[in-house]
């Protein structure tokens, strides 16, 4: 996109090939589409599937419906546009047309989570990754929005080790990656099914906070139970996939460990 | 509907930071919430703001700044279109704000003594900007959504999240509710509310590209528009001086890159007479030009403020250097933002995010190589008209300037700049039906300061909030409940909007014939074009009737609309199709409202009118629509009673303005730059 202007662009042909489906319960297809990308000019994902909303026609010339997909910031910041690309689960904001398919005649894979139930084409429920939120209580448990005084004080490391965990959009990376989180269409079972990462690295977050630190018990609770942090695998698949880099295992380390000196003590006070 | 015995309920539309904050309050006076949002609330627009948020604090207070002189410089930031008294009460709430974000656990940068760490934001000689890293704006809206779970949890809020707001219920002049869609299932459904706050953020979208997110094309204010309540100042738009053109957006530069100290500069060559030529060498490798072929052109123009001059300055500044002067880097439409002159350490704990973003899509090291950029669309000053009651101060005339690190006159008491709970802050022209936020006019003025949008957003939250309490409880018609209002009120609107779906459902185009004149994405691209082209950095009379125009011909191909999804199950493009027709509303009381205000003013600038003219113009620019459709503009009187407008000059060398020529010496239209970031428009 920013090649300096004396840059001579060259044009390629690629094609997107795209899992569809027309809702819960309806079959799924593949369709094609040729798209033409000039080099340098930073299309990415969403780019290209606004170019085929256009004109919604494959590469054997029949007319289709438009893609349905998600998106938001088009920053890597919302967690909205996460897709499955080439087989690797990933935010398609930033996945560059000239960095994953930069030949003319690639081809590009696209296809919904696979651990969420779908919507339409691309777009799938995620409603339960923030329901998995509340079940670790991810708050502080202030007295309301009114002035009271400042917050607790807290040193610069405190801090970088807090705001890095808090990057977490829940866009649902670290889940499609687990293999010990699997779809769960009945959210009756939700409660009891696994947590996943990045709900344990949350319960982390505000264990740390100096008010959050509260609810560390009712916290610890959740992941003592079922599907809580003794239901991960240790596959460290999550950590891998995370587009802000939290520490996911370390999360999942820390919280293990206190989950089991919160048994300790249980034991002890007899709770 | 809900789980809660909540007696009153209030329907908020919009979670972002607005939406969030304005849902604890309500739930904390014991009001019961529906909050409907398109998307996720977690994944809102508020997560893009980057810089941080402005409050008086200690250190700064102890240098000589108050909360009354951020209220000085947020009103001679907006060029003196604000209503002075919410400005007022805004900047005194300021600290207060901070300080409960604060307990909600934000990760706010620290000093080495454990203390919130400050930057220096544009507008201001005075580091009052709290951030948490480059991703403040994210960072406080996960704060307030984790509240609102919590509230959510407890069953005090119910969301509706995938929901989009349609139509406003309005009754005998009051809002009793709103229909709604499900975007998934595509059911229409109307909900009952004692009152509706809309804090659905700005519209960057009828600009086609710009740095907003894709669902900012602030449909929902214009249908609030066309079903009665009044739009002000809908040409103030800001376009932002360091944007990151790309395919599908321009990707925000913060702020806070020149807060930290980066310098703007392009290369160039010193003549003799002092001036600057362009450099022959420019746009080859920026490490290689020596320092005395830099020219720092803020630096150079603003000695007092250099980079951190407010946005619409820094804008004109680059694109009069860029467009009027060829002197952008290699003879194109950009300028470098330099910050390689700073430590890799000290950037990585103050902005990694934005310069992670940077990295990511441009494919450059900003650590190593100085970033390029562009002015690109950013934020709505304008939005639905609101009204306030004014609090307590109120001087026999109103004040000079407020010298810059002097004693305040006023201490920062509640109600000093609006009253407290009464009634109609920031309610609309339509009874119970309030706007908070982006969507609101009220705060900006023609320019927002950086760092002040977050602020306004929460400020209205907890502040207007409590108005809304107290209408919904004692308010005029709260002897009538909205329960007990007739279901064929609600019934007939449903109608109305189911109506119109099948309109769009009937027109789909099954032929495949493809015709561009009634496609709904080149409708929309076009109109992203055109109003990028007359509507932003600079407007002049004739290419703003030309452009007037050619809203009316998109208008009218709009009205033989061809759809190519006729499904019933989760259709984008009919929810996008009509947006369409939604944007092209308040393109046209934008374009209209910048060609009736004949002056310069903030983010306004028309070299037909270069100066200013607060005789005519220092009123509101208040745009309605007629049931029919035909947009209409008067001029408002502001309250300016508190501060006396001055020459907005931020110390410039020469004393005047940033003021370019109209784009090509030779068009007299001014049309803005063709092609390049500010050009072109994405769906």
């Amino acid at each position: 996109m920013h090649t300096p202007s004396t840059a001579k662009p060259g044009t390629r042909t690629i094609t997107m090939k795209i899992k569809r489906c027309d809702g819960p319960g309806k079959p799924e297809r593949w369709e094609s589409f040729s798209l033409s990308v000039t080099t340098g000019q930073g299309m990415n994902i969403i780019a290209a599937l606004q170019v085929i909303a256009a004109k919604p026609v494959t590469v054997e010339g029949s007319r289709t419906t438009p893609v349905v997909w998600d998106s938001g910031c088009l920053e890597e910041v919302c967690g909205a546009c996460t897709m499955v690309v080439n087989g690797k689960v990933r935010q398609t904001c930033s996945a560059l047309l000239d960095q994953i398919a930069p030949n003319d005649g690639d081809v590009v894979t696209l296809e919904p989570m696979s651990k969420f139930p779908v919507v339409r084409d691309l777009s799938v429920n995620r409603q339960r990754v923030f329901h998995n939120l509340k079940r670790v209580s991810a708050w502080v448990p202030i007295d309301g929005t009114y002035a009271l005084g400042p917050g607790p004080r807290e040193t610069p490391a405190e801090q970088e080790v807090r705001y890095t965990l808090s990057t977490c959009m829940s866009c649902g990376c670290c889940l499609e990656a687990c293999p010990q989180f699997n779809q769960e269409p009945d959210s009756k079972n939700w409660d009891t099914a696994f947590l996943g990462a990045h709900a344990i690295s949350q319960a982390r977050l505000f264990n740390s906070h100096a008010t959050g630190k509260e609810l560390a018990p009712q916290r610890l609770d959740a992941l003592s139970g079922p599907g809580g942090v003794g239901d991960c695998g240790n596959a460290q698949n999550c950590v891998k996939v995370c587009p802000k880099k939290i520490p996911l295992t370390e999360s999942i380390g820390a919280m293990g460990r206190a989950v089991t000196i919160h048994a300790v003590k249980k034991l002890f006070t007899m709770k | 509907m809900a789980a809660t015995g909540n007696e009153k309920r209030v329907i908020v539309v919009g979670g972002g930071l607005a939406g969030l904050a304005a849902s604890a309050r309500l739930v904390e006076a014991g009001v019961g919430v529906d909050l409907f949002s398109v998307v996720p609330v977690k994944r809102s627009h508020s997560v893009c703001a980057q810089g941080g948020i402005n409050a008086c604090n200690e250190v700064a207070r102890q240098q000589g700044y108050s909360e009354y002189e951020h209220f000085d410089e947020t009103v001679y930031g907006g060029d003196f279109l604000a209503d002075q008294h919410p400005v007022l009460e805004m900047a005194n709430w300021a600290p207060r704000i901070i300080d409960v974000l604060d307990r909600m656990g934000v990760p706010f940068n620290r000093t080495s003594e454990g203390y919130r760490d400050l930057r220096l934001f544009g507008g201001s000689l005075f580091k009052r900007t709290h951030f948490s890293g480059a991703t403040t704006g994210q960072q406080l809206i996960y704060a307030l959504d984790e509240q609102v779970r919590r509230h959510e949890s407890e069953g005090n809020v119910t969301k509706y999240e995938h929901w989009e707001f349609l139509w406003p219920v309005i009754e005998s002049g009051r809002c009793v509710g709103i229909v709604a869609r499900d975007i998934r299932t595509m059911q229409i459904r109307a909900f009952r509310a004692d009152a509706v706050i809309m804090a659905t953020g700005g519209c960057g979208l009828i600009f086609g590209k710009s740095t907003n997110s894709v669902m900012c094309n602030g449909a929902a204010a214009a249908r609030c528009f066309r079903a009665g309540v009044h739009y002000a100042n809908a040409e103030m738009i800001q376009v932002h001086p360091t944007a990151i053109p790309g395919a599908d957006k321009l990707r925000l530069m913060s702020e806070s890159a020149r807060g930290e100290g980066g310098r703007v500069w392009v290369p160039a060559l010193k003549r003799p007479d002092g001036t600057w030529g362009v450099h022959p060498r420019s746009g080859q490798d920026p490490k290689t030009i020596p320092e005395n072929e830099r020219y720092y052109f803020l630096e150079e123009r603003y000695p007092a403020y250099g980079n951190i001059v407010p946005r619409d300055i820094a804008t004109r500044e680059i694109f009069d250097l860029c467009v009027n002067h060829g002197m952008g880097v290699g003879g194109g439409q950009q300028v470098y933002l330099d910050l390689t002159h700073k430590p890799k350490e000290y950037l990585q704990k103050k902005l990694e995010g934005i310069l992670e973003i940077y990295e990511k899509f441009v494919g450059e090291d900003p650590y190593t190589t100085p970033m390029r950029i562009f002015p690109g669309v950013h934020y709505s000053m304008g939005g639905l008209w609101t009204s306030f009651t004014p609090g307590s101060y109120t001087p026999a005339t109103p004040r000079t300037k407020h010298k810059s690190g002097t004693r305040a006159p006023i201490n920062a008491e509640i109600g000093q700049g609006m009253a407290l709970g009464e009634f109609n802050n920031a309610m609309t022209n339509v009874q119970g039906l309030y706007a908070f936020g982006e969507v609101s006019f009220a705060y900006h003025g023609a320019n927002r300061l950086g760092a002040n949008a977050l602020l306004s957003c929460i400020f209205d939250g907890v502040f207007c909030g409590v108005s809304v309490a107290n209408y919904v409880r004692s308010g005029p018609s709260s002897n009538k409940p909205t329960k007990d209002i007739s279901q064929s009120l609600y019934d007939g609107a449903v109608a109305q909007e189911s109506a119109k779906v099948k309109k769009l459902v009937d027109a789909v185009d099954t032929t495949g014939a493809d015709d561009p004149a009634t496609n709904p994405y080149i409708i929309g691209r076009e109109l992203g074009v055109e109003m990028t082209e007359a509507c932003t950095v600079v407007r002049t009379g004739p290419r703003l009737e030309r452009c007037l125009s050619k809203l009316g011909e998109l208008k009218a191909r709009y009205s033989k609309l061809k759809l190519a999804d006729a499904g019933g199950w989760t259709n984008q493009s009919m929810a996008y199709a009509r947006s369409v027709g939604d944007m092209l509303i308040l393109a046209e009381a934008l374009a209209l409202g910048a060609f009736r205000r004949q002056e310069s003013r903030g983010a306004h600038y028309r070299p037909d009118f270069p100066d200013r003219n607060d005789q005519e113009f220092m009123k509101s620019t208040v745009a309605r629509c007629s049931p029919s459709g035909e947009v209409s503009v008067e001029f408002v009187p502001i309250d300016a009673t508190l501060i006396q407008p001055t020459a907005r000059t931020y110390g410039k060398k020469d004393d005047k303005p940033a003021n370019p020529a109209p784009t090509r010496p030779s068009d007299a239209s001014g049309a803005n730059v063709p092609t390049g970031s500010l050009a072109g428009a994405g769906v």
